[in-house]
């Protein structure tokens, strides 16, 4: 009697499912974080910054505010995700012969699914949305983004997906299944416990907010830059991030999709991946594909806009070949929704679709070789400044070179039959992630950073942080591709050939490296912040930009553009520069802007819950949140005042400020 | 830009809405008859028809109650959609050409489990 | 480059001055865009759930085939009534560019009574299915079957009740620009719900019974 009630109430949540209860490893992690947190909600309290946080912050729907805060959040999905990756390489380095390591398999496989899920989902994806966010409605001129409420609940709906998983430390366990869960394995049937519904929910939540958000994106570009900036004078950085929203908007329904059918299998008992009744396990692979290989593409096309930017600001030279690269990324957007399959060549396809899919993935290499050529003659005869972004732009060209001739050797079939699931393609994918997409957020977060806070990064600290990650990456994932040549497979806790060792060994040291490189990276920010009145950027144009996020104050005013710019040319700050631009004094006008509101916040609050609700079988309260989703959404339709006007007033106050500050600095 | 109701929005409206039901009308109700009422044509030529119809409606549906030509959005909404119709047949297409063939090799032969 | 051409050498115009009407009013805001967009992304959901029905369109694992559990007549009547509700909506639009409140809100409820009937029918449909022993867990057939059609069923559930709130609020605002644009995306929702209707009649009834 009481035992029903209890399941009634709680599902399948007991004490029994607090795992750190009895797994040292798990108390101590918990500990640490807990005292973290308390410390931060103490900081918080005592300062009496609640408030202040709430009303600048949290319903913020101004689109800069919004980007630093996804980045934020990805930064701190980084330590975690890095954190994985530690203990992993820790365990392969000594998990030989008698030794089995200090990660049981059961928690060694929740350890790589966690760091491969948190790396795409919850450190590249916020981290990409997050510049973007920033950077593109201000080199489009414009005052905000097509649909600010939603950029907001966009925002949200990533948290509550990462705090989900977040919880799955803590509360239950997360999934064994590896970074996509292939079905059948993450069916009821073989992963009956809380780790695949972790899994599924968060993903699914933080899934609708990127769908919601690259909507958001392509509408902004599309209908929002200032007028005179036809599609051929958008800066190559808003281009790439056009191409990468579209893609997201093509590839994020089928992972929705089968998310749900798998959700469905695990929830309603259908048979969509299931081994009987006429179930196609395969399937699974075939649609998380159809959006995975792409996805690689939405992450890195944003990263060579970065590069591209950044090359020409500190060349001091107009990109070399323009319209050459925007068709690249055009048709590297088309090309890259015909490769999926090249995950499963040995599956079973057979020649005739191997072939195609094959050569469709090594056609690809060339309108991505193409760009390097770009970049390279860009800087050919350039007067370049070897600055930190600029020597990521080039640790870049070098390390992302080797990972795309890696992955054009992975693309053929035969070969694929030898490497397919080896410690070869893992590097591959490290050595192209790392290469192309991480480097290229640090290179964005170095370069944009003055603009967002008005001072630079330390630059010393900022070095470490180079050549930790640069040294570090090469150190870590050499020995990994060399052991993966010689036949080793990957998701392996434990090694019976001691021979292997050394590699590990090594490429443990290499992870330690990059860690050197992540600590540094956050050691800039506190030594910049500390040191934030010499490395103060009173010009808001601290690196002689080309584009229109130059042209404003750091950081820029809540309107951005006291005046809608008017554009004429490419590198339209340049242009602007060049010939003679007056920044207007007077005459300032009330501008319109969206109002802030905790819609977001209490929408994905309510989504947390549900998807806790839902993973561990508490049926009235997911009901009960459902409800209060739906109602809350519907709700806030009625809300018709939703923007106000910044007055006249105000607006000279700000911009007399500048001048001001410009006046003194020159 | 005070013109009454923005852009004058009459296009497809009254005439071209009442052309666009009485078309998609018929192309319901043929594909139903021909299947319903035992079709005359072969299975695989009604097959093809009812899937031609198929097509016709969806265009018919998309020029004449959404409204979709070219000029709508400065061309945009246009771009998306033959986008969207693009990704659709890979995504369908595809995935039913690669599950094919990959049931085609990988399945069991039919005395599979049976031998013993 | 033209544009150097073109203004030898006035002084270019930097910026704007004068602002012309707000950004996210009427049908020049992004929001009828959005929400094509949003449309198409949707479509795309469709796609892959039949790309799944069309994976395992014949996986019936020994259970009921398609032509012994489809009942022709019901998904004709069901068909009709949909259409029918698109007509209605398009009843509607003519009224709401002229600013006439009360046609608006008429048409705008028989199409809500229309979309009812037709989520009454669909599930009558499946509590019959699923009485018959021919429940979404009986064949992955099935489960395709139930998945793609109560999807777009979910659709055309949300759609009502999003005319229910429309009706509300033309009945506190009347026409005004929030209104008129909320009122377009809704015909925009609710005729592609109709266009994904005509993929799902055809491609899983009638198809599934000449098969």
């Amino acid at each position: 009697m009481t035992d029903t009630l209890t399941k009634t109430v709680f599902g399948r949540l007991s004490l029994e499912s607090l795992p750190f209860l009895h797994e040292p490893i798990l108390l101590g992690t918990f500990i640490v974080v807990a005292l973290l947190g308390l410390g931060l909600v103490g900081v918080v309290t005592k300062y009496k910054l609640w408030g202040y946080l709430w009303k600048e912050w949290f319903t913020s729907v101004d689109h800069k505010k919004i980007g630093i805060m996804y980045i934020i959040l990805g930064i701190v999905m980084l330590l975690r995700g890095f954190s994985d990756a530690l203990m992993m390489r820790a365990q392969q380095a000594i998990a030989f012969g008698d030794n089995p390591g200090y990660l049981p398999p059961h928690h060694y496989d929740q350890i790589f699914t966690a760091h491969g899920t948190i790396m795409i989902f919850f450190v590249a994806i916020p981290l990409v949305v997050g510049i973007v966010n920033f950077v593109m409605p201000l080199q489009i001129g414009a005052r905000d983004v097509a649909f600010p409420f939603l950029n907001n609940l966009s925002f949200w709906l990533t948290v509550a997906g990462a705090l989900l998983v977040m919880l799955s430390l803590f509360v239950g366990e997360f999934a064994r299944t590896g970074w996509l869960s292939y079905a059948p394995l993450a069916g009821l049937q073989y992963s009956p416990d809380t780790g695949v519904d972790y899994y599924l929910w968060s993903l699914q939540i933080a899934g609708v907010g990127t769908t919601l958000s690259a909507i958001n994106m392509v509408a902004t570009v599309i209908k929002m830059r200032a007028p005179g900036m036809t599609m051929m004078k958008m800066p190559v950085f808003t281009w790439t991030a056009l191409c990468s929203n579209v893609l997201a908007i093509a590839i994020f329904p089928a992972l929705t999709a089968a998310f749900f059918l798998l959700l469905l299998d695990r929830y309603a008992g259908t048979h969509f991946f299931t081994n009987e009744l006429g179930g196609a396990p395969m399937m699974y692979w075939n649609m998380v594909w159809i959006w995975g290989h792409p996805e690689v593409y939405v992450l890195v096309l944003p990263a060579f806009g970065i590069y591209s930017e950044i090359t020409s600001t500190f060349t001091g030279k107009r990109l070399f070949g323009y319209s050459s690269m925007v068709y690249a990324t055009v048709v590297i957007t088309i090309l890259s929704y015909l490769v999926w399959l090249h995950h499963f060549f040995t599956m079973g396809a057979g020649p005739t679709v191997n072939s195609f899919f094959g050569i469709a993935t090594m056609v690809i290499s060339i309108p991505t070789g193409a760009k390097i050529f770009n970049w390279l003659f860009t800087m050919y005869r350039g007067n370049i400044r070897f600055e930190l972004p600029m020597m990521w732009v080039v640790a870049f060209m070098l390390t992302f070179t080797v990972g795309g001739m890696t992955g054009v050797l992975l693309a053929i079939p035969p070969a694929d039959f030898v490497l397919h699931n080896s410690l070869f393609l893992v590097a591959h994918f490290h050595n192209v992630i790392i290469g192309g997409v991480v480097f290229a957020l640090f290179a964005g977060m170095v370069y944009w950073f003055p603009k967002a806070f008005g001072f630079k990064l330390d630059d010393f600290w900022g070095k470490v942080a180079f050549w930790g990650w640069v040294i570090g990456y090469w150190v870590a994932w050499t020995p990994i591709y060399v052991v993966g040549l010689m036949g080793t497979t990957r998701r392996v806790n434990h090694f019976d050939d001691p021979s292997f060792q050394p590699y590990f060994v090594i490429a443990a040291i290499g992870a330690v490296i990059i860690l050197v490189g992540i600590l540094g990276f956050v050691m800039s920010i506190l030594v910049g912040f500390l040191k934030r009145d010499q490395l103060k950027d009173t010009t808001g144009d601290p690196w002689e930009g080309r584009t229109l996020e130059w042209s404003t104050s750091s950081p820029p005013p809540a309107y951005n553009f006291a005046f809608t710019p008017v554009i004429h040319d490419l590198d339209a700050w340049y242009d602007m520069k060049s010939r003679g631009y007056a920044r207007p004094t007077s005459g300032f006008r009330p501008i319109h802007m969206p109002k802030n509101t905790g819609a977001g916040v209490i929408l994905s609050g309510l989504a947390l819950v549900f998807g806790f609700a839902m993973i561990w079988y508490i049926w009235w309260l997911a009901a009960l949140s459902f409800a209060g989703l739906f109602a809350v959404a519907v709700g806030h339709t009625f809300n018709f005042k939703r923007d106000y006007y910044i007055p006249a007033e105000e607006v000279a106050a700000t911009e007399d400020k500048r001048t001001t500050l410009l006046a003194q600095g020159a | 830009m005070s013109t009454p109701h923005e852009t004058p929005d009459t296009r497809g409206h009254g005439n071209g809405h009442r052309i666009g039901s009485l078309l998609a009308i018929v192309l319901t109700v043929i594909p139903f008859w021909l299947v319903m009422n035992g079709s005359p044509l072969s299975p695989g030529w009604t097959v093809a028809t009812i899937f031609a119809f198929a097509i016709v409606q969806i265009i018919v549906h998309v020029v004449f109650f959404l409204h979709l030509d070219t000029r709508s959005e400065g061309g945009w909404t246009l771009l998306a959609f033959l986008f969207t119709a693009v990704i659709v047949i890979l995504t369908i297409g595809g995935s039913v050409w690669v599950m094919y063939h990959l049931n085609a090799n990988m399945m069991p032969m039919p005395d599979m489990g049976n031998g013993h | 480059m033209t544009d150097h051409a073109l203004e030898p050498q006035a002084e270019p115009t930097w910026y704007l001055t004068e602002e012309e009407g707000h950004h996210d009013h009427g049908a020049a805001g992004p929001t009828i865009l959005g929400f094509w967009i949003y449309l198409m992304s949707d479509a795309l959901i469709f796609a892959s759930l039949f790309a799944m029905f069309g994976v395992v369109a014949s996986a019936y694992a020994g259970g009921p085939v398609p032509r012994e559990i489809f009942d022709l007549k019901l998904v004709a009547l069901n068909t009709g009534l949909l259409l029918a509700s698109s007509i209605t909506f398009g009843e509607a639009m003519p009224h709401m560019e002229a600013g006439r409140v009360g046609p608006v809100r008429f048409w705008l409820a028989l199409t809500g009574l229309l979309g009812a009937g037709f989520v009454g029918i669909e599930l009558y449909e499946f509590a019959h299915l699923i009485a018959e022993n021919a429940g979404p867990d009986r064949s992955a057939f099935l489960s395709a079957f139930f998945t793609l059609v109560g999807t777009h069923g979910a659709h055309v559930t949300i759609g009502l009740v999003w005319i229910v709130t429309m009706l509300i609020q033309l009945g506190q605002h009347g026409l005004n620009a929030a209104t008129r644009r909320r009122l377009i995306c809704l015909s925009m929702f609710w005729h592609f719900l109709d266009i994904i209707w005509i993929g799902v009649f055809t491609f899983v009834y009638l198809y599934g019974v000449i098969r």
